[in-house]
């Protein structure tokens, strides 16, 4: 079979080959410098060699993906066509599964992983809500999961049911950060160059590249489950990582690989941005989800580094000795949660903005009339984007660290709530005396606006420092934090992925099983996350494999439990609803929403060459209701053109 | 004209209505024990109040956009043309900030009422320790309970033995971090208990495998109760060596890790543990008696139990515990048939 020959399957034979060679050379270095080489049980001799693999397994998945392969001849001197041809002798498929250069093709890559990463990550989730569903430790000690997690053979054994369960759930956190990010650049590739009239991203190689690295990333997090798990949350925080089991060197290793493609990946976006945009379109003239990535790019690119950094310091005292982070011989506990939260605190903007994008990109399209407020909006992003930057120990008020820092990442961090303010107030401003219509992409992008309110509401408390001394690393901050995550990225997602599906497929989506999936991960959604805000105030910690029924909570955790079970189904049917009306959809020809953007304006699906002739703005993006064009498809050549 | 008197009106209906559902919900929060909670609790009614009224300013307006804006069958045309208005937009960037502004400055407050210092605080020295709660009162009587006054400012001076842990009482509101490293990273709580009863200390900062059963019973008793108590805690003992013996064992904790009654934990029940051939992890055995015991307890990585990891028991037991004590807590085990 043909697909045993694509560039993924190659890729992972080469990282299976790579991983073997990569512990070999870590044994032949031990034994060179006099160390025991090898041991089938001691995990301090295996955790060297297992890492080592590791490394060399990831780089070896990109060789043998042929993600280099342009670079490598050019090294030697060899020159390469610019834009590689869809090989006519594969069939169609082909090109997902192998290096391709096409921004729409990676666009779909991104996307579709991103879509498999999230599955994995609900599944985690369902796993461990299913524990805590009653009180007591009665469902992750099953003997059901002995074969991979238990068994007295397995030298990475979890030590029970509550070391399953911190595995899960901190997996969970980091596999559904993948997967988010892995969904940013899914609407950033695909979208940007269909948005500004560009046929590519400026450095296709480099965009191929950011992808890929994402998927041994993927394979490494996931694998840290049965070395033996992590029992450090997603956060990761020394001292505990310092101690935590073998699992945790595979995390941080698969964060490290999928914050490089951030960083690829974010290069590419404000390059694009700047250089390539059509004729007559200034930044102000931008569609607004170009501002949104063009902010969330900038971040990227800047704060990325510092988790990589954070996570690089604790794999380097854990292999090498090198103590950056315990306290008794010199070390700062307290310096790895600054440079943690100096990128994960943007980060959270790195996942919220580009949705912001979509919900500012859909709402004047199905309401009809213009964005309230364009540069209003534009602005706001970049706001948030550079408050963003200002606010990160307001994850640490609780942490000891320097007492009066709290006061100053108090007002700074309330600050946000002002752009942010703005953007609701410009949304409510656009569909004010529209004439709304509600197909599947309109609901979620209304959900998203309510549901991304009930999170922006609940985060002033968590703000000033007296009331989170309460609510700190408590289910409240468990589902303030959902609701902006789901409001500001889940639902913007799919509204994203159902408006531009006529796009990639030249289908019709099922607008029945549309609403269906809506409607269950809304409601499912809300009563899991504030029945998890109520638990909080009540006492329940995060992060706990069981609690304590005498906190009178027990019936919420059920309903929370049913309630997650509720959102999985209901995406689950999105998911299938996608594949089936791409295979078997009516045909959706031309401009399916009557929108003015541009990309509405070429046949459905996008063809190979986004615009074989580059239109020229001559027009605002979102004048509806007024006699007048966005762009001019057929353009009279400009003075020297 | 008319649409906006009607969003108006539901608007302040809406936050009416919120605010006094939130208000009049018993269950919101924990029992209010301590001085610091009614600071605390103050500054959540002001964001109550301002999560109320925005949730239903935005909610109102976007819902009846929903209703009354809907289009109607038939209907193919346009909205009402307008691209925005920067008075408006001035003014909410201006009032959110000036909102922003005015809760911040009440956080402050707030949050120098919950630090605010009592000279004469009673000092309680608390250390934690992988999955393990320890008080120190200052003529060093040592518990495993926390056990106050009430109406006396208490000053916790608190030091973790190995990872980050977080002293949180949900009924006191206030939460610290506590972290590993000696003197230089000890870190202080004020906590006036002001309510007699009993609570518990829930550990708030992911601490390992055990983390969620990090708990520990706090009580708050009359001044008169609190000093017949502390009597009761010193590190005299007068009695056998069995009694004694069970007393250090629960003041030290050991049961977070070994069962009396055979279950495993972490560490290897002491059910009918002494005596027995005891598999070691380098495929050695050893008979459980008194010197492989007491090995345990003062270098617990040196003979490690099979399938038990050695590095999660503190090693610092020997600086902590007499040489009688260890033999009575020798003499309680031996006693665990």
């Amino acid at each position: 079979m043909s697909f045993f020959k694509s560039g993924f399957m190659r890729g992972l034979i080469a990282q299976i080959i790579g991983t073997v060679l990569g512990m070999g050379l870590v044994v032949g270095i031990r034994a060179i410098l006099g160390l025991e080489a090898w041991s089938s049980t001691n995990l301090e001799i295996l955790e060297p060699i297992i890492v080592g693999g590791a490394l060399v397994g990831a780089l070896s998945f990109l060789i043998g993906v042929g993600v280099f392969s342009d670079w490598f001849k050019w090294t030697k001197g060899i020159s390469t066509v610019d834009h590689h041809d869809p090989d006519p002798e594969k069939p169609s498929w082909w090109r997902y599964f192998s290096v391709d250069f096409d921004h729409k093709i990676i666009g779909i890559q991104y996307g579709v992983t991103s879509l498999i990463v999230l599955g994995l990550g609900g599944v985690f989730a369902l796993l461990f809500r299913i524990e805590l569903s009653q009180a007591g430790i009665n469902f992750l000690n099953n003997g059901f999961f002995d074969l991979f997690f238990f068994g007295d053979t397995n030298p990475f054994r979890h030590s029970g049911g509550a070391d399953l369960y911190n595995s899960f759930m901190s997996l969970h956190g980091m596999v559904m950060i993948a997967a988010i990010l892995l969904g940013v650049g899914a609407m950033s590739n695909y979208l940007i160059p269909l948005l500004i009239g560009a046929n590519d991203m400026a450095f296709p190689r480099l965009n191929a590249f950011a992808y890929w690295v994402n998927v041994p990333g993927a394979i490494l997090l996931v694998s840290s489950l049965f070395l033996g798990g992590f029992d450090t949350g997603w956060t990761g925080y020394p001292p505990l990582s310092l101690r935590a089991p073998l699992g945790v060197q595979m995390f941080m290793m698969g964060v490290y690989l999928v914050g490089l493609s951030s960083i690829f990946g974010s290069i590419n976006v404000i390059v694009t941005v700047i250089k390539m945009r059509a004729p007559g379109m200034t930044m102000f003239k931008m569609p607004i989800f170009v501002w949104a990535a063009f902010a969330t790019a900038i971040i990227q690119l800047t704060a990325t580094q510092l988790i990589g950094l954070s996570f690089q310091l604790v794999m380097f005292q854990r292999l090498l000795g090198m103590n950056f982070f315990d306290s008794v011989t010199g070390g700062n506990p307290v310096l790895f949660q600054h440079l943690f939260w100096f990128y994960s605190h943007p980060a959270v903007y790195v996942f919220v903005l580009p949705g912001f994008g979509v919900i500012s990109e859909l709402l004047p399209v199905f309401s009809r009339k213009p964005l309230f407020g364009y540069k209003w909006i534009a602005f706001s992003s970049m706001g948030i984007a550079l408050v963003g930057f200002f606010v990160w120990a307001h994850h640490m008020f609780t942490s000891g660290m320097t007492a009066y820092l709290r006061v100053p990442f108090m007002y700074s961090t309330l600050l946000v709530a002002v752009p942010t303010g703005v953007k609701f107030f410009s949304w409510v401003g656009t569909v004010w005396k529209g004439k709304l219509r509600f197909p599947t992409p309109m609901l979620f992008a209304l959900g998203a606006v309510v549901v991304f309110l009930v999170g922006g509401v609940t985060g002033p408390p968590n703000g000033t420092v007296a009331t989170d001394l309460h609510l700190h690393d408590t289910y409240w901050v468990v589902g303030h934090f959902h609701n902006t995550i789901f409001g500001g990225f889940m639902f913007p997602l799919f509204a994203a992925i159902y408006f531009w599906f006529p796009k990639y497929t030249g289908k019709m989506y099922n607008e029945f099983w549309g609403k269906v999936h809506f409607w269950g991960m809304f409601i499912g959604f809300e009563i899991m996350s504030l029945s998890q805000m109520k638990i909080g105030l009540l006492g329940m910690r995060r992060r706990i494999a069981d609690y304590d029924p005498a906190l009178g909570i027990e019936n919420a955790q059920y309903w929370i439990t049913i309630a997650g079970f509720v959102v999985f189904f209901a995406v689950l049917i999105g998911a299938i609803n996608l594949i089936q009306s791409a295979r078997k959809g009516k045909i959706a020809e031309g401009n399916v929403w009557e929108s003015r953007s541009p990309e509405w304006q070429i046949p459905n699906p996008a063809p190979l060459i986004n615009y074989e002739k580059p239109f020229h703005v001559v027009g605002e993006p979102y004048d509806y209701g007024i006699e007048s064009d966005y762009v001019d498809m057929n353009p009279a050549p400009l003075v020297g053109e | 004209m008319i649409h906006f008197v009607v969003v108006g009106i539901l608007t302040l209906l809406s936050t009416y209505g919120l605010y006094m559902f939130v208000l009049t919900n018993e269950i919101l929060l924990p029992i209010q024990a301590s001085e610091q909670a009614i600071a605390i609790d103050n500054l959540f009614d002001l964001h109550w109040l301002l999560i109320s009224f925005f949730f239903s300013l935005i909610m109102v307006f976007l819902v009846y956009s929903i209703v009354v804006f809907r289009r109607r069958k038939g209907d193919e045309g346009a909205g009402e043309h307008f691209e925005g208005n920067t008075t408006l937009e001035i003014i909410w960037t201006i009032v959110p900030l000036i909102i922003v502004l005015f809760i911040a400055f009440r956080g402050s407050e707030a949050l120098a009422d919950v630090e605010r210092r009592d000279p004469n605080a009673y000092e309680v020295t608390v250390i934690a320790s992988q999955w393990n709660w320890q008080f120190e009162y200052p003529d060093g009587e040592t518990s495993s309970d926390l056990v106050l006054p009430k109406d006396t400012q208490i000053l916790l001076r608190m030091y973790s033995q190995d990872v980050i842990h977080s002293f949180w009482v949900p009924e006191f509101r206030v939460k610290q971090d506590i972290l590993p490293g000696g003197e230089e990273y000890i870190r202080e709580l004020r906590i006036t208990p002001n309510e007699l009863g009993d609570f518990k200390i829930r550990c708030a900062e992911l601490c390992g495998q055990l983390h969620y059963s990090m708990l520990a019973d706090v009580s708050v008793v009359t001044e008169s109760k609190f000093e017949v108590w502390l009597s009761e805690q010193s590190d005299i003992c007068e009695l056998d060596d069995i009694t004694c013996g069970n007393k250090w064992v629960e003041k030290n904790g050991c049961v977070a890790c070994h069962s009396l009654t055979g279950e495993v934990i972490v560490g290897p029940s002491w059910l009918g543990l002494y005596g027995s051939e005891v598999p070691l992890d380098d495929g050695t055995t050893v008979t459980a008696n008194e010197e492989y015991i007491r090995n345990s307890i003062l270098q617990p990585a040196s003979q490690v139990h099979e399938g038990f990891n050695g590095n999660l028991m503190p090693p610092s037991f020997g600086d902590t515990l007499s040489a009688e004590q260890i033999d009575q807590i020798i003499a309680f085990i031996q006693s665990i048939k």
